[in-house]
């Protein structure tokens, strides 16, 4: 353990934390290769990026090469090469929210933070980034920090909010834990370690809840439910119902969905040897 | 089937979102959760698997294929491991649906996977959640403590002698994860890159073991098809696309947000229900489902929401994310947007997607900025040709569509910027908030991707 711990680069004390840490991890899974992502999440809670030392350290947990866990580092966006400031301030400038406004917003925090994207504040507080779509269009333009959402932002509410970061104040989501942790905490729950703040914040803003604020407004429901029989009643004829209609579907253009297109794809007699596994 | 009138909206997913403390297991029992595990675990796990095959839930996640039967596809048990696997990934631009529905019902997910897989035959399931959401992550891991903790994961549970496990991972920031091999490949550890098929994850999928691979809103689904049952969820949507769904608005609306309707609604009903276009001004394009779906025009307000209709009206019904512009919105710039995404989310496995997007990217920017040259949209069209149906996986074949649909609808827009050297829209037009714009727009493509 010593020597591994010598070649990892961490000291004792760390490399017993986090090998503890990532037995953990192991346990989840059916795999131990499984373990790897949120491991590299838990390099980055304590490093602030994947490390040398962090790669080293997974490739000797993990019993594959540092060179195989760096593939997988820089594949994934949000594993970073260079440490990254204490809050990743991320605009959205994927389409709807860069029209909405997102591009301005960006250029805005840009131009006053003075560092480009990707890039990290002197004083080591914001990596200033374009995030892709963040699944919140409804709360356009959007702006992450540490993966919270900030809804509905301009850039005098973006300067101001990074004014605040950069002061060293807590600052609150609008949707999300009551204040924002740090880049390394953040790291720490996305390797699956609770920090316990689940039950802070709402469970939604206001335009998640704006069908459902107009379907109580109008009265409008689901229809009522069937009685206690409905399980297995009718059910020959909704059958072949159903596996008609199924029969025209599989054209479209998602080779994710494809039907079937051999019987041995239905019936399991071919494992996939490619994958060089088996079960 | 009793022809009943069903309401405009039918909120079952969204229904306790409004609860205090939605998120929590007591606030979903108080909202009548869990009773359809309690209904499940009382059946044999084959009429669990028919009544949602009689149900006609088809895939939510973007292809609509029927999930009964992707469940019904798994090799007959040999005593080996089998898995659920949630594609909680969601990212495709414009789709915002199961990220709201985990912050605030994470319960109706976890129960949903309780008897999924239940009905499978799965005593560990797993759900891939995007790593850009923490709170969301959180949630999950919470609900999942919270459901161990009340006997409805763990062992015997409930008595029934039906052992499950439930691992929540965060994946790290690849759209490509949300095809659901790549997410398999990103599970077992690896660079998430689309795998060859067949096989199928239903004969080799996790640890190449018999898996099903579901969207978070088609598990969400599944408790209350197993307790009301599958006529009560025919009775909503269409003969072939059954049930409700969330529609998800977005865009130069006045009320963006989550609208739960049966599907083969149209968007003009939606719009009605959202406070029309933002300003009174007029619908200029919108995506059916997401940046990968062909863009429509006011010319398919009237299109039924649903599978078939979607499609023989050219695009596909997606996710549901429906994205609307008007007309500010230069549709240059949002394809070229999307183009930007498209290319930094591009796998890198086969040629026609890595390369092709990169050029795409290229020629949209400087049709953008001005620099467009007149062979560029055929160049454009040339290169989409050799994409799609070319790339390895759905993914590529969807970056074409918001390029060939938007020049078979916009042409002359393109050319303008062409002819004109320069894109002819104020971009501050288009946002929600008034600004000054600090400088053309060619300078303003000028960021890294």
């Amino acid at each position: 353990m010593t020597l591994e711990a010598h070649r990892s680069g961490y000291d004792e004390a760390t490399y017993a934390r986090l090998a503890t840490d990532t037995a953990a991890i192991v346990a989840r899974y059916p795999e131990k290769r499984s373990a790897l992502l949120p491991m590299l999440h838990l390099v980055q809670s304590e490093d602030g990026y994947v490390s040398r030392d962090g790669i080293a350290f997974c490739a000797e947990q993990l019993g594959i090469t540092a060179a195989e866990v760096s593939a997988v580092a820089t594949f994934y966006t949000q594993y970073k090469r260079h440490p990254n400031g204490t809050y990743t301030v991320g605009v959205c400038t994927n389409t709807l929210c860069a029209i909405m406004g997102g591009d301005e917003i960006f250029d805005e925090l840009s131009e006053h933070l003075g560092v480009g994207h990707d890039e990290t504040t002197d004083d080591g507080a914001i990596t200033l980034e374009r995030v892709e779509c963040n699944a919140a269009c409804d709360y356009a333009p959007v702006v992450m920090v540490n993966w919270e959402f900030f809804d509905n932002q301009t850039p005098a509410g973006a300067t101001q909010l990074a004014d605040r970061l950069r002061a060293g104040e807590d600052v609150a989501p609008t949707r999300g834990a009551a204040s924002v942790c740090t880049f390394k905490q953040m790291s720490r729950v996305l390797a699956g370690f609770s920090d316990g703040r689940a039950d802070e914040g709402v469970g939604a803003g206001r335009p998640t809840l704006a069908g459902l604020r107009l379907a109580r407004e109008h009265d409008w429901t689901a229809p009522a439910g069937a009685a206690p029989e409905q399980v297995d009643g009718s059910a020959t004829d909704a059958g072949a119902a159903a596996a008609e209609g199924a029969s025209a579907v599989g054209q479209e253009q998602s080779s994710a969905e494809r039907r079937p297109t051999t019987p041995a794809d239905a019936t399991g007699a071919t494992p996939d040897a490619s994958k060089g596994k088996q079960p | 089937m009793s022809e009943k009138t069903i309401d405009p909206l039918t909120p079952i997913l969204s229904e306790t979102w409004d609860a205090d403390r939605s998120w929590t297991l007591d606030a979903y029992v108080a909202g009548g959760g869990w009773k359809g595990l309690a209904k499940a675990l009382a059946q044999p796990p084959a009429d669990v698997v028919q009544v949602v095959k009689d149900s006609g839930l088809r895939g939510r996640g973007g292809a609509g294929f029927p999930t009964g039967m992707k469940w019904g596809f798994l090799p007959a048990p040999d005593g080996g491991p089998r898995y659920l696997v949630v594609n909680a990934d969601e990212s495709e631009p414009g789709t915002c649906k199961d990220i709201p529905l985990m912050l605030a019902s994470p319960q109706l997910l976890i129960e949903g996977v309780a008897i999924t897989s239940y009905a499978i035959g799965c005593d560990h399931a797993f759900i891939y959640v995007r790593g850009e959401v923490l709170h969301v992550y959180r949630r999950l891991l919470r609900a999942v403590e919270e459901a161990y903790a009340a006997g409805y994961l763990g062992k015997d549970i409930q008595g029934s002698g039906f052992d499950l496990d439930v691992t929540v991972h965060a994946g790290a920031g690849a759209y490509i994860c949300g095809e659901e091999t790549a997410l398999l490949d990103s599970l077992e550890g690896l660079r998430g890159q689309p795998r060859l098929k067949p096989p199928f994850p239903a004969v080799a999928g996790l640890y190449a073991r018999p898996t099903v691979v579901n969207n978070v809103e088609s598990v969400a689904s599944v408790p209350a098809i197993v307790t009301e049952g599958a006529d009560w969820f025919k009775s909503m949507g269409t003969e072939r696309s059954a049930g409700h769904g969330l529609f998800s608005l977005s865009g130069h609306v006045v009320r963006p947000g989550q609208y739960e309707a049966p599907l083969g609604v149209t968007l003009r009903e939606l719009l009605d229900m959202a406070g029309g276009i933002r300003g009174g001004n007029r619908l200029k394009f919108w995506t059916p489902g997401g940046s990968s779906t062909p863009l429509f025009t006011d010319a398919h307000l009237d299109t039924p929401l649903d599978y078939e209709s979607v499609a023989a009206a050219g695009s596909m019904l997606g996710t549901r994310a429906l994205q609307i512009f008007d007309e500010t919105t230069c549709v240059v710039r949002a394809v070229s947007r999307w183009m930007d995404f498209y290319a930094h989310e591009s796998c890198g496995k086969c040629t026609p997607c890595r390369e092709g997007t990169y050029w795409l990217k290229q020629i949209l920017r400087r049709i953008e900025t001005g620099s467009g040259t007149e062979g560029d949209l055929d160049v454009l069209l040339d290169t989409c040709d050799n994409i799609l149906g070319r790339a390895f996986c759905a993914l590529g074949d969807g970056a074409t569509s918001p390029v060939t649909s938007s020049i078979a609808l916009f042409r002359e827009e393109f050319e303008a910027h062409i002819t004109g050297r320069g894109c002819p829209f104020d971009p501050s037009a288009a946002a929600l908030f008034d600004y000054t714009p600090r400088r053309a727009p060619q300078a303003l493509t000028a960021g890294a991707h």
